[in-house]
């Protein structure tokens, strides 16, 4: 009882003081998990609008598989980015293994179909009679899209929302493919993993209460955001 | 100059129910034309179609424009406008809703702003203008659509049932705006109700559907 506690305002003060260490982890988690959200809206927005405006064969089959894989394993999806990266792979040449951009390749796969998949259940719920109306009013067939996805922006954000939410607490594929280097590929997952392995609780304490808070901010945007969705609607 | 529409043997069926037969009209002089007739007869189908929002099984729509034919396009969909009867309010500003088939025709600005405020106290809104236009009562929501039709300044405006689910109020209010806009030049108007005497003060020519057919109830003016 008392080591947890001991432990627990070790982990304040190391928050409070703001440790360089501890500053170093969560910069580059956030650069980490920020940049491949960011991948991942720029290449799941269109692909997401493309599915919800036009027909094309094989579509459906795409939308289950996105549907499928927003809940691929970590693991399974560090273990796929290894095998590619690793020095006899295919890729291996490129010799991003154990470097953050490989970090940020996993986490662009984990966050994609979350983003793509998310994104196109809110274009296709807009009420149809928002693309009546944008016609009845002269649209051209691009301006009625963008009409459309003017009213699934609520929509539209959750899913990004909900995408950072998965790359920020995610721990398996980082860990395999970013290797938990010190200084150079370790994030707050990874370090509170090893960190805890080693019995080393302040530091991933800390680690984990700033996680904690950062998931915590990331939920409530989530729900003013989906409050305010549905703020107008009165029929 | 005004444009007119001359509907011929206008055909619809849906899931090979036939809804609309031959209907045929010449809507050229302008005015308000008021088509009535039962629940499910066909009117707001009729509407669809003379304003381009979806196309006939057969038959033709042909606008014109001083007796000369003028090509469906994107040119001619932007001189007419139809109300539906559900509206379609985006999830933005009153002042937004209106603003928006401006800003599609790259009408900005000063410009803008002027021409909402002037559509918006025609049809008395104007102290609604910064609610949420998803948040307007049934009658104040009609007024937005038929703001939101004027703006651009159509030279047909079709009306589905811009009076259905509105309190009397309401519904006088938008008679009066209807009023206000013939005796100012305005569009042609060609619009659905279901209230008789409503099509009876209103109306220059009335029309019916009955069994898929189009008549003329009699001219008025
Ligand atoms: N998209 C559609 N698909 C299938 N059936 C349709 C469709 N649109 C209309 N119908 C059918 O066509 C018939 C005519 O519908 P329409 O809405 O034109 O009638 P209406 O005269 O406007 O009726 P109301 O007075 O109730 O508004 C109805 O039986 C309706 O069910
Ligand atoms: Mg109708």
């Amino acid at each position: 009882m008392d080591s947890i506690i001991e432990s627990f305002s070790k982990a304040l003060s190391l928050i409070l003081n703001l440790d360089r260490e501890l500053r170093e982890i969560i910069f580059l988690s956030i650069e980490v998990s920020g940049t491949a959200l960011i991948a991942a809206t720029i290449i799941g927005l269109p692909v997401s609008a493309l599915l919800g405006f036009k027909r094309f064969p094989l579509r459906g089959a795409i939308i289950s598989m996105l549907n499928t894989f927003m809940g691929l394993p970590p693991v399974a999806v560090g273990l796929f980015i290894y095998l590619l990266l690793s020095r006899s792979g295919p890729l291996g040449f490129l010799a991003l293994l154990y470097t953050p951009t490989a970090m940020i390749i996993a986490q662009t796969i984990l966050a994609f179909p979350i983003v793509a998949s998310l994104s196109h259940s809110a274009i296709v719920s807009v009420d149809p009679i928002i693309r009546q109306a944008s016609m009845t009013l002269g649209a051209t067939p691009l301006q009625i899209s963008l009409a459309i996805i003017r009213e699934a922006r609520y929509g539209i954000i959750s899913a990004v929302i909900a995408g950072l939410g998965r790359v920020m607490a995610e721990v398996g594929a980082i860990l395999i493919v970013g290797g938990n280097i010190a200084g150079f590929t370790r994030v707050m997952t990874t370090t509170i993993a090893m960190e805890t392995d080693k019995g080393n609780f302040e530091l991933a304490l800390a680690l984990g209460i700033i996680l904690l808070t950062i998931s915590l901010l990331i939920n409530l945007a989530l729900y003013f955001i989906q409050k305010r969705g549905v703020a107008g609607v009165n029929r | 100059m005004r444009l007119g529409i001359e509907v011929s043997n206008i055909t619809k069926k849906y899931n090979g129910d036939p809804i609309l037969r031959n209907c045929s009209f010449s809507f050229k002089k302008p005015g308000v034309y008021i088509l009535t007739g039962p629940n499910g007869c066909g009117k707001s189908t009729f509407l669809r179609i003379s304003s381009l929002i979806e196309p006939p099984d057969s038959g033709t729509v042909i606008f014109f424009s001083d007796d000369n034919p003028v090509p469906a396009d994107l040119q001619l969909r932007r001189r007419i406008t139809l109300v539906l009867p559900k509206v379609g309010v985006f999830n933005a500003t009153v002042f937004r809703n209106i603003a928006y088939g401006l800003k599609i025709r790259g009408i900005h600005g000063r410009e803008a702003e002027e021409k909402v405020n002037r559509a918006l106290e025609f049809v008395r809104l104007s102290h609604k203008k910064d609610q949420n236009g998803l948040t307007l009562s049934s009658g104040e929501t009609q007024r937005l659509g038929i703001a939101r039709a004027l703006v651009i300044e159509p030279e047909i405006l079709f009306l589905d049932e811009p009076t259905a689910s509105v309190d009397q109020k309401n519904s006088l209010i938008i008679e009066e705006i209807i009023l206000a806009m013939k005796k100012e030049n305005g569009p042609t108007v060609i619009m659905t109700t279901h209230d008789q005497s409503q099509a009876n003060r209103l109306a220059d020519t009335l029309l019916v559907i009955r069994d898929g057919v189009l008549s003329a109830g009699g001219d008025r003016k």
